[in-house]
């Protein structure tokens, strides 16, 4: 005898993190499933705050710096930088172009660091173990010039309100020189054992596409913007520092899918290298730091500084009321905005994706959570 | 097919090169010049003294407040022998709670303090990371001997030049108070 039965299907909840070794960091995602599709997803934030924005009110503008540093740990000079232009703008400071220089080239070279390390976990987001030996490899040469020349390998503290901390080692330009060299032959061999390898092209090509308007609507900038087809790149559209005097392309995707997010980062590398390569020709002898107060006050008023992290478009929004310790910082993480596209990227992706989009993401929690 | 035989083949290329991985404990890689580690207080051999006058500058501007200290009067301001009115007593620093961003360094104008090259303190007990004055000073002389460190303004903070000068100076003046008035733009500081 046989009973007749009707099941009634239900979407199933997914705890996924936050000590999940694939979110980079404590990051959690309730993953709605439906069988073997992604319905929904809703990230958790927050197990890393550390009240950074709130931690800047209380120091002065020189200690706020290493609250910078760790931010988006990966790219600390990047995340100096923004805040020391920052500062600058409001103190009405234009640091030497001696300083300026230093500056753009470590900035480039954090970039570079920043997506090798990308390069490395993506892959083994998606199981390949070997491309993270190959970009740690690369990695750890940029960071010994870090070392050499700031004195620390990740927390450097060397960007300073008004240039750099002090002069480059006698040695830098020919050492960067062999270092470029070095790592352009790491890129190529990393691209090489990974851009179109098939089962890397089988996991990632049409996967977690994103199209332009749905892009803007979120907020996404940096690599993940290009990929889907928009030539924005802070550096070209607002020019600072000393962006203006090199050149450089700004590569640009066509489907917005995880491949062209990967792609565009090792194509970033490329473009990083030369514009090393270009500050090292350009660079002449000079001073490094403005002439200024050791204590810096800049004047009441307030100011919104943006620029290109290695993730997107990073802001910071500074308000001083005259006194050495800022009234308010606001920090525009791009690794917290580009997560906003993470919704719109997952829905209908297979669950074995979920992975593969959200390190085609490159978040930092660091950042995302202050 | 192509593209994995390609990636196999630039792995393969590898296992006829040197590794680049140091093995740690057994392999210690040298650290740059420019290398930052703890903080360390200098020894002034001059005067058989630190540098370190406790004017706590490094202590208000730390980010972290990982650092306490004490001065005293010098006694050896009184014997003669030394240019610093005051000395340090005290001087502790958490280097669990330092993070290494040279504020300090920066900020101390009598060449008393610099980031060394130490960076393994582990320690068993909690209590193990306090540096107390004399690892500090313990610290400074190694640094000292690695680094050939100079101090960036001898004439005022190294007690043998500066006493040196501070006699020519007294010199000077009774050479010239006998013939005309002193001039004391030539004084020392501390």
């Amino acid at each position: 005898m046989t009973t007749e039965q009707t099941y009634e299907t239900v979407d199933m909840m997914l705890n996924m993190g936050p000590q999940h070794p694939a979110t980079h960091g404590v990051f959690r995602m309730v993953l709605t499933v439906d069988g073997e599709h992604v319905v929904d997803v809703t990230p958790h934030i927050g197990y890393l705050h550390r009240g950074s924005e709130k931690l800047a009110e209380n120091e002065t503008y020189g200690q706020v710096i290493t609250l910078f540093d760790r931010l988006d740990y990966v790219a600390n000079l990047n995340n100096e930088l923004i805040f020391c232009r920052a500062a600058e703008r409001l103190m009405g400071i234009d640091p030497p172009e001696r300083g300026q220089y230093i500056r753009v080239i470590l900035a480039e070279l954090n970039r570079l660091a920043s997506h090798l390390l990308f390069i490395g976990t993506y892959a083994i987001d998606l199981g390949a173990m070997t491309p993270i030996m190959y970009g740690f490899r690369e990695r750890e040469r940029i960071q010994n010039l870090f070392e050499s020349v700031t004195g620390a390998r990740m927390m450097h503290n060397f960007i300073r309100i008004g240039g750099v901390k002090e002069d480059v080692p006698p040695d830098f330009v020919p050492r960067v020189r062999a270092l470029a060299d070095d790592v352009q032959r790491g890129v190529e061999e990393i691209d090489r054992l990974l851009t179109f390898n098939e089962v890397f092209l089988a996991r990632t090509r049409g996967v977690g596409v994103i199209d332009v308007p749905t892009a803007l609507s979120c907020g996404l900038t940096g690599p993940g913007l290009r990929a889907s087809g928009v030539a924005y790149d802070v550096r070209k559209d607002y020019p600072h520092e000393v962006y203006p005097y090199l050149s450089y392309k700004v590569p640009v995707g066509e489907n917005g899918d995880c491949w062209d997010r990967y792609y565009m980062r090792v194509l970033e590398c490329y473009e990083s290298l030369s514009m090393v390569r270009q500050c090292l020709d350009q660079m002449e002898e000079g001073p490094v730091m403005a002439q200024m107060r050791r204590i810096a006050r800049p004047p009441k008023g307030e100011v919104y500084v943006h620029g290109e992290n290695p993730r997107g478009d990073i802001g910071v929004f500074l308000v001083s009321d005259g006194t050495d310790k800022p009234y308010r910082v606001k920090v525009r993480p791009p690794s917290f905005c580009n997560l906003v596209a993470l919704r719109p990227m997952m829905r209908d992706a297979y669950i074995a994706d979920a992975v593969a989009i959200l390190g085609s993401l490159d978040i930092v929690l660091g950042e995302v959570d202050r | 097919m192509i593209g994995t035989l390609k990636g196999m083949l630039t792995t393969v290329r590898w296992l006829l090169r040197r590794p680049v991985t140091a093995h740690y404990p057994e392999q210690h890689l040298p650290v740059q010049e420019r290398y930052m580690g703890f903080p360390a207080l200098l020894m002034d051999d001059t005067a058989g003294e630190p540098f370190c006058t406790g004017c706590m500058v490094c202590v208000r501007e730390c980010p972290t407040q990982c650092m306490s200290a004490q001065m005293h009067d010098n006694p050896k301001f009184t014997d003669g022998t030394s240019h610093r009115r005051k000395i340090i007593n005290e001087f502790e620093i958490n280097l669990n709670r330092c993070i290494l961003c040279g504020i300090c360094v920066d900020v101390c104008s009598f060449d008393a303090i610099e980031m060394s090259y130490e960076h393994e303190l582990a320690s068993y007990a909690r209590a193990g990371s306090r540096a107390d004055l004399d690892l500090l000073l313990e610290q400074g002389r190694r640094y000292m001997e690695m680094s050939g460190w100079n101090p960036e303004n001898p004439e005022k903070n190294v007690a043998g030049v500066a006493l040196a000068k501070r006699a020519a100076a007294a010199a000077a003046k009774t050479a010239a108070g006998e013939a005309g008035p002193a001039d004391d733009s030539t004084e020392g500081g501390e």
